[in-house]
């Protein structure tokens, strides 16, 4: 199978750029990450589908051997309409988010902020139970 | 009989269709709901009795003959899961009419119109997964089944449910995406999507191109059947959806994934090369997630903890690769979509009737409503594995299973299924105690050793004194109840159906000739 180096070295780039900008704590640059990995995905579909060829028309003037492969991009056609919707989606998402906390960042899990407090309260006050010495002050 | 196949998915979409046009009118929304779901169970069953007689239904899509076409295949594990799925969507849609959650009662905000139209089309690509034929058909389901997900879980818009729904969305996305690369990846070395031809395909090629391609697949269906180390969005986003979506959700959702899970390990990559590193993933989600179940002050977030819990029970059935192995983890399967929706059903009336999901403000329900202790106390029994219910006769096919392959990673995931299942009692049992028996009045200043490992959940509300419960919501409660009552007394005919489900997994042969003919 030949590979078109272009796209693939494209689509190496779109995936570390991608991945990078998920891992944000912005929403916006989340979004922007996911369309970069989205768009990187398609590009992979496109580089499985082999070397570029004539159109796929079977109307007995090509060679069927020159014909690209029009499987993967019918895929490809698929997987960019659900990217679009969800993208559209995720947009209205951030501007709700917004609208709700007026900040661009996802803050922290209840539960995350629960057990850090917990921690740093357990830290400053030592826990008289955790004297487990039998020679402890409470005898 | 084929043309019943495509159905399942068809009408819930058409459905959601003509359910938008009508946004106006909630009523007819809601009989239009009705109506298909209901449909949709009659032909989920009809199918089933005519799978389970005559054998598989292949249904080529636009007449395009398999491989080349969409194809959509009903066997007995698809049948099965669409029956059950549908039985399930009806009693909480059932339960979400009481609770009045499309009408008015979650505040001005909620977006009244989208509700049943969102509901319908979660239960079109549902049911799109299950009778996917090719994996890219596989992929849509999940797209479909997502995106309205995605919709449920931000019902309203406020806040915490906004944050909530971040994490899940953004988790998946991620492996929708994986999914995708996996799936092309797939096609570049094989040339196939169709499963049958696929599993014909892929045996021939390099092992380690085969072990890439599967773990590609298994993460990707891993984090969406929540299995450990892939479950940590869970529990953070499901207990803030409201009490039916968080009900269907953890019902249906990640069973899909674990049906996925079913299909990769018995269609395309039937070798054993991955089970015991399936069985390692198994006990680990089992301890893992029962242990943070017990650490939970909130009902909702304990039943999500114990929902991943069960997922290792699950794949540990597949990962034993037996035909036995895969039959029980069907059965466990269905039982624990039904038990753990009526569970959340349960935890949905205790927030009604109690106002609070807090263990540490609930108290004397047992007196205000007994019936609400009713049906909360036999599917927690039931989930805790106690004879003579379903989730006993699940354990013990598991355990059976185990018992049959006999290596000592099996020896050690009998002891863990056993302990674990113990431990499930644990937190469920003192839910019973503080929320039901706990009188009301000792709920300030309460000491009990009980209460020493629980942490309160920062946004606890306020205790709203017992509001009236709908009739509605008890009996899609009760029904829901009444269906896993049904599986235990019905135990052995589905037991059964699903040895026989697992037997049709085991051979590939049978699958790949019902899908592309007889070959020469």
């Amino acid at each position: 199978m030949t590979v078109s180096l272009a796209l693939l070295v494209t689509m190496a780039v779109l995936y570390a750029c991608g991945v990078y900008l998920l891992l944000e704590k912005s929403m916006t640059r989340v979004v922007i990450g996911f369309l970069l990995i989205g768009n990187a995905t398609n590009i992979l579909l496109l580089v499985v589908s082999g070397r570029a060829g004539d159109a796929p028309i079977m109307d007995g003037r090509s060679d069927p051997g020159d014909l690209s492969d029009p499987l993967p991009q019918a895929l490809i056609l698929t997987a960019i309409v659900i990217t679009f919707a969800v993208s559209a989606f995720l947009l209205a998402l951030v501007y709700r988010s917004w609208r709700l906390g007026n900040a661009d960042s996802l803050s922290a899990d209840p539960e995350d902020v629960a057990i850090r407090t917990r921690r740093a309260a357990e830290a400053e006050t030592p826990d008289a139970d955790e004297d487990d010495t039998e020679f402890g002050d409470r005898s | 009989m084929s043309w019943l196949v495509p159905l399942p998915v068809l009408l819930p979409l058409l459905g959601a269709a003509t359910a938008l046009l009508f946004y106006r009118r909630p009523r007819l929304q809601r009989l239009i709901t009705l109506t298909v779901l209901s449909a949709v169970l009659v032909i989920g069953v009809v199918l089933l009795i005519e799978v389970d007689t005559n054998g598989t239904l292949v249904m080529a899509v636009g007449g395009w003959p398999a491989p080349f076409g969409i194809t959509l295949v009903v066997d007995r594990l698809p049948a099965l899961m669409v029956s059950v799925s549908a039985a399930v969507l009806l009693a909480v849609l059932v339960f979400a009419v009481g609770q009045g959650l499309a009408d008015e009662s979650e505040g001005d905000s909620t977006p009244v119109s989208i509700y049943y139209p969102a509901y319908l089309v979660l239960g079109a690509g549902v049911f799109n997964a299950f009778i996917a034929g090719d994996l890219f058909n596989l992929y849509v389901g999940f797209e479909i089944l997502l995106v309205a997900s995605y919709v449920l879980i931000t019902l309203g818009g406020t806040e915490p449910r906004i944050r909530a729904g971040t994490t899940y969305i953004v988790v998946s996305l991620l492996s929708s995406l994986l999914f995708l690369a996996a799936i092309s990846m797939i096609y570049a070395a094989t040339g196939t999507l169709n499963m049958a031809q696929l599993s014909e395909r892929i045996s021939g090629l390099p092992p380690e191109l085969q072990t890439l391609l599967h773990v590609m697949l298994l993460i990707a269906f891993g984090i969406k059947a929540a299995v450990f180390p892939l479950s940590f969005w869970l529990p953070d986003s499901y207990p803030t959806a409201p009490a039916p979506v968080t009900a269907v959700f953890a019902g249906l959702l990640t069973k899909v994934g674990v049906y996925a899970i079913i299909r990769t390990e018995t269609i395309l990559f039937p070798s054993p090369e991955l089970n015991n590193a399936l069985l390692i993933v198994a006990f680990l989600t089992m301890v893992v997630g029962i242990l943070g179940a017990i650490a939970q002050a909130d009902i909702k977030r304990m039943l999500s903890f114990t929902l991943v819990s069960h997922i290792g029970y699950m794949v540990l059935g597949v990962g034993l690769g037996t035909a036995a192995g895969v039959a029980a983890a069907i059965f466990y399967t269905v039982h624990h979509i039904i038990v753990q929706t009526t569970l959340f059903l349960g935890a949905g009336l205790i927030e009604r009737k109690g106002g609070s999901t807090s263990l540490s403000q609930l108290g004397g329900l047992m007196k205000a409503s007994p019936v609400i202790a009713i049906l909360f106390f036999i599917p927690a029994l039931n989930l805790g594995g106690i004879p003579p219910f379903s989730g006993f006769l699940g354990k013990l096919g598991l355990l059976e299973a185990s018992a049959e392959v006999a290596t000592p990673l099996a020896y050690l995931l009998i002891g863990a299924a056993v302990v674990v299942s113990l431990l499930t009692l644990y937190p469920l049992a003192r839910t019973w105690n503080l929320a039901f028996w706990r009188p009301r009045d000792e709920v300030e200043n309460y000491e009990s050793f009980l209460t020493e490992s629980l942490r309160d959940d920062p946004w606890g509300g306020r205790i709203v004194q017992s509001r009236t419960v709908p009739p509605l919501m008890i009996g899609a409660t009760a029904a829901m109840v009444g269906l896993g009552l049904l599986l235990t007394f019905f135990g052995g005919p589905i037991y059964e159906v699903a040895t026989r489900a697992g037997a049709d997994l085991q051979g590939t042969t049978a699958y790949i000739t019902s899908v592309l003919g007889e070959r020469p």
